[in-house]
């Protein structure tokens, strides 16, 4: 213990977000040949985002496959070869083009086990960049993932940052079920500390991101990050905020969001995806449902997508969906609720 | 199947296939035909309490596309599937138990008619999806590839999953990636009751093969000898690195799509010309004028199928329904 305190500090390496799946895609496919990549430009393009980057070159095309425009038919080959012994890790190239595969993944890749009396399994990742704040408009900016957390047979994950990115994508190329992860399109160039070595982050389990008294934030997604930024002037403010990183829509993590709810006896759930009928419904649902009610002092609020689709126009686009100063507002107005 | 110069006098489809495959496939005819038939009876009886769709008329394309199969191979079905699992060698009362929605079942009781599976006898299912089966066949196909395991995959669909964009993506994936897989369409005239001269721009589904760059076969498809004798060359064409075909069995449903048909769309006339052209009746006369099998051998073969289905109904009666406190059970593997 005493020589670490002499020795200088060790510099952690750091990985975008995008170069941290894309380790975990390589370290996958370098620890088991039944894993490989397809997508529509994930070869000598790279990926749309740059995530599969140069792994056509270090795998070759056999493993790393461009595949035509064919959403539906892409998603129904990754469940055709997961159902016959392979690992198949599809890129949606913008999470919006999902629409044009949902029957193979919500008929099929969920049901399959299910309906053939769990006599099957469908091992199959699909990742797809989600989400607003690129300019990129309404068909290229949604996000979509409560859609399949609604469907039993799904996993659907959220990661935050680099650390995730490469956790949660080995763990769940790992899974024995189809999973879905949907990376926000803004987070792919921050940066964080990264280990080298394989590492799984467990599906189903939320993270605290800054412990808190005052008021629970669980934010998905970027909204973690951005109620992280919150919580920080909130702590300027006189008000300690917890912030919950939920990182996994499904299985979720119930148990982590009681425990602080009945901390804080306050909860706020901030998410992208369209405000009603969403993330922030169903875990305000678990909690009015639950003995946790009981410990709350004020209502629970929800900051989500606005009630209409993604604009262009960039003013537009940041009103949309929620931001830092929102959070504040909001976070501010619940505590101080009753006082003055 | 053996040499043809044994049976000069036959045609060449016929004279390739000897005595023992010939009994193989009547008696898989056979169940199938009696599947169905003890399969309405029992909805009749109030055994079944969902819909079926029948493959009554059909049986000759579903056992001659999958005899020259080999144990190891792949197929992917479709809601009008019972005939597919039983020609792929299926056992008829752990079908019927999965019909009667029992634990027994192949599905333990959760699928159904229309999600019958046997995942490690290689029937990778049946499909309530029209064409939902066609992307899935050219994920095989790549796992077959990756794995050089030296399989084919057969995926079944109708004439009116052609239709479908799944058709279109999944033939030309597999073309340009000249993956192992037969694509069999048994176009039995009609979607639901949409006849496909009203509903497809061509002729023919085997026209579209040459969008895909893939041998497309249009054949009678209710001719066991022709079908078996087309679907071998589109297998060994797979099988040796080929790349896929297309197959398109004419053919006819004598039942209606499902329960709820009331024929309002076709005429008993056109139905009863089917029934002439009935595909076990067809394989028999031809039989018994090549003498290669007599009336009473033709006729036990009937009964021996007519025996088992019964005890198949018999036995998935008996058969346990599922526990409710499992219902939930097998919606994720651990």
């Amino acid at each position: 213990m005493r020589s670490e305190l002499i020795e200088p500090p060790v510099q952690l390496r750091e990985l975008t977000y995008a170069e941290a799946a894309r380790e975990a895609l390589a370290q996958a496919m370098e620890a088991d040949e039944r894993v490989f990549l397809f997508g529509e430009d994930v070869g000598v393009y790279g990926g749309a985002f740059g995530v599969s980057g140069d792994l056509v070159h270090r795998f070759g095309k056999d493993r790393v496959i461009d595949t035509p425009i064919s959403e539906l038919g892409i998603a129904g080959a990754a469940v055709g070869a997961a159902i016959t012994g392979m690992r198949p890790v599809l890129e949606i190239q913008f999470s919006d083009f999902v629409t044009l595969a949902m029957e193979q993944l919500v008929n099929q890749a969920a049901k399959i086990r299910f309906m053939f009396g769990g006599k099957a399994s469908v091992p199959m990742v699909v990742r797809l960049p989600g989400g607003s704040g690129t300019g990129a408009a309404a068909q290229h900016s949604q996000s979509l993932e409560a859609w399949f957390a609604h469907v039993p047979g799904l996993k659907v994950l959220q990661p935050s940052t680099p650390h995730d990115a490469k956790g949660m994508l080995l763990a769940a190329i790992d899974d024995p079920n189809p999973v879905l992860i949907f990376e926000h399109k803004l987070l792919y160039k921050t940066k964080g500390h990264v280990p080298e070595e394989p590492y799984r982050v467990p599906i189903g389990k939320a993270a605290i991101r800054r412990e808190g008294t005052d008021i629970t934030i669980v934010g998905s997604s970027i909204m973690a990050l951005k109620a992280q930024a919150a919580a920080e002037r909130l702590a300027a403010d006189g008000i300690s905020a917890e912030v919950i990183d939920l990182r996994s829509l499904r299985p979720i993590d119930f148990t982590t969001i009681a425990e602080s709810v009945r901390k804080t006896h306050r909860l706020m759930v901030v998410y992208e995806g369209v405000k009603i009928m969403g993330i922030g419904a169903e875990i305000s649902a678990m909690i009015a449902e639950s003995e946790v009610f009981d410990f709350l002092d004020a209502p629970i609020i929800r900051l989500g997508g606005a009630d209409a689709p993604i604009p262009y126009n960039p003013v537009l686009e940041k009103a949309a969906v929620p931001q830092e100063d929102d959070i504040v507002t909001a976070a501010q107005n619940l505590v101080r609720r009753g006082e003055a | 199947m053996t040499d043809t110069a044994t049976r000069p006098n036959q045609r060449p489809e016929l004279a390739a296939l000897d005595d023992a495959t010939l009994s193989a496939a009547l008696t898989r005819m056979h169940l199938i035909r009696k599947f169905e038939e003890a399969a309405e009876a029992s909805y009749m009886r109030g055994l079944i309490h969902g819909t079926m769709h029948l493959s009554i008329g059909q049986e000759a394309s579903a056992v001659g596309t999958t005899l020259p199969l080999e144990a190891h191979d792949y197929i992917l079905s479709t809601h009008r599937g019972h005939g597919h699992c039983i020609a792929r060698g299926a056992e008829p009362k752990l079908m019927f138990a999965e019909f009667f929605g029992k634990e027994t079942g192949y599905c333990k009781g959760r699928g159904g008619s229309m999600h019958i599976a046997d995942v490690e006898g290689g029937n990778l299912g049946a499909n309530g999806i029209v064409g939902g089966g066609l992307p899935i066949a050219v994920g095989v196909g790549m796992s077959i590839k990756a794995q050089k395991n030296g399989r084919v995959c057969m995926v079944f669909f109708g004439d009116g999953a052609s239709n479908e964009g799944a058709f279109h993506e999944a033939l030309n994936m597999a073309s340009i990636w000249k993956l192992p897989v037969v694509f069999v369409c048994e176009n039995n005239k009609y979607g639901m009751s949409m006849d496909i001269s009203r509903a497809m721009a061509v002729a023919n589904v085997a026209d579209r093969a040459s969008a895909y760059a893939m041998p497309g076969h249009c054949i009678d498809g209710n001719d066991l000898a022709g079908v078996a004798a087309v679907a071998n060359e589109a297998i060994a064409r797979a099988r040796s690195g080929g790349g896929p075909s297309l197959i398109e069995c004419k053919t006819y449903r004598l039942r209606g799509h499902s329960k709820s048909d009331r024929n309002l769309y076709r005429t008993k006339e056109e139905i009863e010309d089917w029934r002439g052209q009935d595909p076990i009746r067809r394989l028999e006369a031809e039989l018994q004028v090549h003498d290669r099998f007599g009336a009473a051998e033709l006729m036990s073969l009937e009964e021996d199928a007519q025996r088992e289905i019964d005890a198949a109904v018999e036995f998935a009666r008996t058969c346990p329904d599922p526990d409710p406190k499992d219902l939930t059970r097998d919606v994720y593997a651990l």
